[in-house]
């Protein structure tokens, strides 16, 4: 295993206790920012929808205004030059405001009238009534397109949202997840390893201590014998009687070295 | 800048600019610079792509018209420009019907509904 497969980490029980907080966490953030996730694209496919009732609208009503120009002129002659030079200050404007839907901000924008119309004595010599039916042709067209603007902003704003969340969902969900419990399952088989070794050294002691054990017995099985065969059974029960041995004085138990 | 209102701006030919200037859009700054441009036949794609390009580079623009037959021509700005703010839009202009599969953001879109949907 490599380090880029799971956390470089020492397997311990801290750590294995932290790993498992962490994946209870990723998996709740993961759920969590599925849900805004989808929340963004419900609120994505109605913006959609609505761009496109809106440009088809859109279609419309500039056929309406370009078709009432054409009459303007014919009326009023050409004026073009005379509106063209005479842009001084914008009577609509617009202005940016804020929606909040999970977490994201979305632009969304705001028309509005300020000023006076610098165009107010246009046409005052004829077209004058085409003139003020084009001026509001248009100014309906504006408010049709500010409206479009506004949820394209949304859309491109929404859009970019979906995607950040999405690739957020996914690397949780495909490495961030599968990480974290490669890295749990790694400490689990460390701790189980060093537990069978643990286990295994003792059994070893035990057995070495084992052997140790019946070799002393024999020598004191033997030794017993002799002294049977040489004084009988008074002095045997003095002589074991004084012959415990103490506990304190383990000069002759070494240390066992595997 | 923010606290004050924004304002659209219009790339197209003579009649949409005259026709949404009448709207009452069009404003000269302190510079004396439009924020509206007229397109020519003869205009040379260079000239829309800098004034486009100025346009989006301005602070006090926020939504941008452009005809869509001259949108074609400066098709590459359009897709590359991607922040939300400022929008470009693209209304049909006065000689071509509007074509939604041309459209950079319906073209973005798509996918997720079918074709009848954009007619």
């Amino acid at each position: 295993m490599s380090s880029s497969e799971r956390l470089d980490i020492f397997p311990s029980r801290m750590n294995l206790t932290i790993m498992k907080t962490r994946l209870k966490g990723a998996h709740k953030g993961h759920s969590l920012l599925k849900k805004k996730a989808d929340a963004l694209k419900i609120r994505f496919h109605a913006v959609l929808k609505k761009i496109i009732e809106a440009k088809q609208q859109m279609g419309d009503i500039m056929k309406e205004a370009a078709f009432s120009l054409a009459e303007t002129k014919f009326s009023g002659g050409d004026f073009s030059p005379v509106v063209l030079q005479n842009v001084s200050k914008a009577q609509l404007k617009v202005r940016s405001k804020q929606e909040n839907v999970a977490g994201v901000k979305l632009p969304a924008f705001e028309y509005y009238e300020d000023g006076s119309d610098s165009y107010e004595l246009t046409g005052l010599a004829r077209g004058g009534e085409q003139i003020s039916r084009l001026k509001k042709n248009y100014a309906k067209a504006v408010k049709l397109l500010v409206e479009l603007a506004s949820l394209q902003t949304s859309f491109v704003t929404l859009d970019e949202a979906i995607k950040i969340t999405n690739r957020r969902v996914n690397a949780i969900e495909h490495v961030i997840i599968p990480k974290i419990e490669r890295t749990i399952s790694y400490i689990i088989t460390e701790l189980d390893e060093g537990e069978r070794e643990e286990f295994f050294r003792l059994k070893k002691i035990q057995q070495k201590k084992e052997v140790k054990r019946t070799a002393q017995e024999a020598v004191r099985k033997e030794w017993e014998k002799r002294q049977e065969k040489q004084f009988g059974d008074e002095r045997l029960n003095q002589v074991l009687s004084t012959h415990v041995p103490n506990l304190l004085d383990d000069k002759e138990d070494d240390d066992l070295l595997f | 800048m923010s606290a004050r209102g924004k304002l659209l701006a219009i790339i197209g030919d003579e009649d949409t600019c005259t026709g949404f200037l009448l709207g009452g859009i069009g404003e000269l700054n302190k510079k004396r610079q439009p924020n509206f441009m007229v397109v020519e036949k003869d205009t040379p794609s260079a000239d829309i792509e800098e004034q486009l390009k100025s346009f989006l580079g301005r602070q006090d623009i926020a939504i941008i018209l452009i005809s869509q037959s001259i949108a074609d021509v400066v098709r590459h700005i359009i897709d590359a420009h991607n922040d939300p703010i400022p929008t470009i839009l693209e209304i049909p202009s006065k000689d071509a019907p509007y074509d939604p599969s041309k459209d950079s953001i319906l073209r973005r879109a798509k996918g997720m509904f079918s074709a009848e949907d954009f007619r």
